[in-house]
């Protein structure tokens, strides 16, 4: 059948079983928009800016197991998705973005609406394409969704000049795509998987460490089977959570900056560490050199063999798709008769326990002003734990992390590599329509949505009843924070001026505002919110402006050198 | 320490500048890199030459492994290799100079490629440590320019980087 490079396209995506594409048309893309047109099972969601496209596909992938898809126009459509591409990169997830570009006779001109996209795109995609020639269109989206999904997943661009969409040619989608150069390891090396649960079944102070990978390789349950096995302590970074239910005797909490005293107590002192799918981010381990001082083992299963030993020596690498990996360990642990030594692990929890008894998440509650601990509390209990909770960046974001307790995988969306602000409500965007009869909340603080907030006009075109809970401190509060402990309480232009009435700009864009301003209203609010099953509800909490993340292990500091809270200063 | 890495990669535009901005990007140092089809069309042999610790060259080369259109690496600094760098030496040659530069290039087993009345261009290929002593080894008033290739090497014997 020939048909045209855009109709092609479209085609392509459907093979994809695309359900929807998120973007902005333009110059670039015309005829891209004109073969969509024509068509109903590809659906396209119009945003308002291109950031908010790749955002609202990346919160529609990391709520599903699919890949999200993107698609702007070239130059300043191209440039605006960067921001959105970036973030999907440093969390590794799944994306196909589309981009127009210029005619090819025109690249390299200075032409109207040019930028060199792949050029721009390169240090932050999985890959990139530019298609010169309409008859690599079908073959090369083919290739862009086998990268995007496989192995360490991550964005994909793909750089269709217009006249090429124009063009037509006969049109075969390729079945099976093999690169030569491209061969993930899926399976881990079985010699080095005895050597790991050998380890562990020796081990008299084990932890186990989980990131994001754990979550993007569906590996939730296999991750709960082993660590039940085991009966080891677990910890889940922030891009983990849900991996592991948090609600669980062996759940230890979030590692890291923010994370809890027990969890860091438990890495810092362990011998033997199992590391799944988590790279040792600095916001988790701290300063390195602080985390190499105590002498440990530690096995590190990752798909991508360059985040291994990238910052911590490993003695125990296993490359390998996380799943397979874990299902290995379990299949020797229940075949071999040998199990951890309760008395030795036993000690261990004790030491864990005292440790946990500090009950470092304790804050004081008032009745006068509302605490943003309070209002994540209350928020979980609303949502029964169930909800699908997007974040954006700053204080709230650890708030909601810290308080909001994620059971399953796939119900916290939020920015950990960049730390995009603007992510929340574009998140739940994507999250909502992959979802259509779920809770879904996106916790924001007033100055992080007020980066895609142009977004409420998309939600009410297509009618999605997102509650948006935002912790309104008047203040770039994690700004604010880090001024305070460490800038001599020095505010540089972490106040913020000139809000807008959050409720009433709702309201203007046909949604519902609620203003609180008492603790005494918040649980009303949030039950008024999520009985409005139709209705996006804007929730404009006056939460109290002094109050702090705890705790906190500075940066570049050691993961044992915490502040418990306010009065340890 | 220094290394001599060699890739096989996709000879594709824009597969240079993947590579080199990954050394940029992530603070590595390129000393030299070389590149040119094969026997093959379809790929490209790189060259890099890199300084760094363990650490930094296991994650130069996982880097590069990790990039789509890599199709292998070797540190080929492991073990036994050859490096040949290729100089053109434009010097000036007139009355007793072009008889010593004649004498130098024979002692360096270098070829005169270009005669003028006043100058010679020299081609010498070796290793680096040959082609500096070429340079130090003539008076450097009569060098007028120099354009070296940068390190192409290949494993001894048995090692061999193919598909």
């Amino acid at each position: 059948m020939v048909l045209t490079g855009a109709e092609i396209v479209i085609r392509c995506l459907q093979e994809e079983k695309v359900e929807y594409v998120f973007g902005y048309p333009g110059g670039a893309v015309l005829y891209i928009y004109d073969a969509l047109f024509n068509q109903d099972k590809v659906r396209h969601i119009l945003v308002r800016h291109e950031q908010a496209a790749v955002h609202a596909a990346d919160g529609f992938a990391r709520s599903t197991e699919q890949v999200g898809v993107a698609l702007v126009t070239s130059g300043p459509g191209a440039t605006n998705a960067v921001t959105g591409i970036a973030t999907a990169y440093c969390d590794s997830i799944p994306l196909v973005i589309i981009s127009g570009q210029v005619p090819t006779a025109a690249i390299g001109q200075d032409a109207f609406q040019e930028v060199d996209t792949v050029g721009i795109t390169r240090p932050c995609v999985k890959h990139n394409f530019l298609v010169k020639d309409v008859r690599d269109i079908a073959s090369t989206i083919k290739k862009a969704f086998y990268l995007a999904k496989s192995g360490r997943p991550g964005p994909v661009l793909v750089d269709i000049p217009k006249d090429v969409s124009m063009h037509k040619c006969e049109f075969e989608y390729p079945k099976e795509i093999s690169m030569r150069s491209y061969n993930p390891v899926v399976k881990g090396h079985q010699g080095q998987i005895r050597k790991a649960v050998q380890l562990l079944l020796e081990a008299k102070r084990p932890m186990i460490y989980t990131g994001g990978g754990v979550v993007l390789a569906n590996a939730a349950e296999q991750l709960t089977k082993l660590t039940r096995l085991l009966g080891f302590p677990i910890t889940n970074t922030l891009m983990g959570l849900g991996g592991y239910p948090a609600s669980d005797r062996q759940y230890l909490g979030m590692p890291g900056m923010h994370g809890t005293y027990e969890a860091n107590m438990a890495m810092h002192y362990s011998d033997v560490l199992l590391a799944v799918g988590a790279r040792f981010d600095d916001r988790v381990i701290g300063n390195p050199a602080h985390f190499a001082e105590e002498p440990r083992k530690i096995i590190h299963v990752d798909i991508d063999p360059s985040s291994i030993s990238k910052r911590v020596k490993v003695d125990v690498p296993i490359v390998g798709d996380l799943k397979e990996v874990l299902e290995e360990m379990i299949r020797q642990l229940e075949a071999g008769a040998a199990r951890p030594n309760p008395e030795v692990v036993g000690a261990w929890w004790k030491q864990v326990d005292e440790w946990r008894s500090r009950d470092c998440m304790k804050y004081k509650n008032s009745s006068e002003i509302i605490k943003p601990q309070f209002v994540i509390q209350k928020l979980w209990e609303v949502t029964g734990g169930d909800a699908i909770v997007t974040s954006d960046v700053g204080q709230h974001q650890m708030w909601a992390s810290q308080y909001y307790r994620f059971d399953k995988p796939r119900r916290w969306l939020n920015s950990g590599g960049l730390g995009t602000m603007g992510v929340g409500l574009p998140y739940a965007m994507g999250a909502q329509l992959a979802h259509p009869d779920r809770q879904v909340a996106c916790v924001t603080g007033e100055a992080s949505i007020q980066m895609n907030i142009q977004e409420l006009s998309t939600c009410k075109q297509f009618r999605l009843p997102i509650k948006i809970c935002n912790l309104n401190n008047r203040y770039l509060g994690m700004v604010r924070q880090w001024q305070q402990l460490f800038h001599g309480e020095r505010y540089s232009e972490s106040y913020m001026d000139s809000l807008p009435d959050f409720a009433k700009l709702a309201e203007a864009y046909g949604h519902v505002g609620l203003k609180i301003e008492r603790p005494s209203d918040v649980e009303g609010a949030l039950r008024e919110a999520f009985a409005r099953k139709n209705d996006l509800v804007f929730l404009d909490f006056q939460i109290d402006q002094t109050e702090n993340v705890y705790p906190m292990v500075q940066g570049g500091k050691g993961l044992t050198e915490m502040i418990l809270s306010a009065e340890d200063l | 320490m220094r290394h001599v890495i060699s890739l096989l990669i996709e000879n594709e535009s824009g597969a240079l500048s993947r590579v080199s901005g990954l050394f940029s990007a992530r603070g590595y140092n390129i000393e030299s890199l070389t590149v040119a089809p094969t026997e093959d069309a379809s790929m490209s042999r790189m060259t890099i030459v890199t300084t760094g610790s363990d650490d930094i060259i296991e994650q130069i080369t996982k880097q590069l492994n990790k990039l789509v259109e890599v199709v292998k690496v070797v540190d080929i600094s492991e073990a036994a290799h050859i490096e040949r760098e290729l100089m053109l030496v434009k010097v000036r040659a007139t009355g007793k100079d072009r008889e010593e530069m004649k004498r130098m290039s024979e002692i360096f087993r270098a070829r005169i490629i270009d005669v003028t009345e006043a100058s010679y261009v020299v081609e010498l290929t070796g290793n680096q440590s040959k082609l500096d002593a070429f340079i130090n080894a003539i008076d450097p008033a009569l060098i007028l320019e120099t354009v070296r290739s940068g390190v192409c090497g290949v494993g001894r014997g048995d090692r061999i980087l193919k598909l």
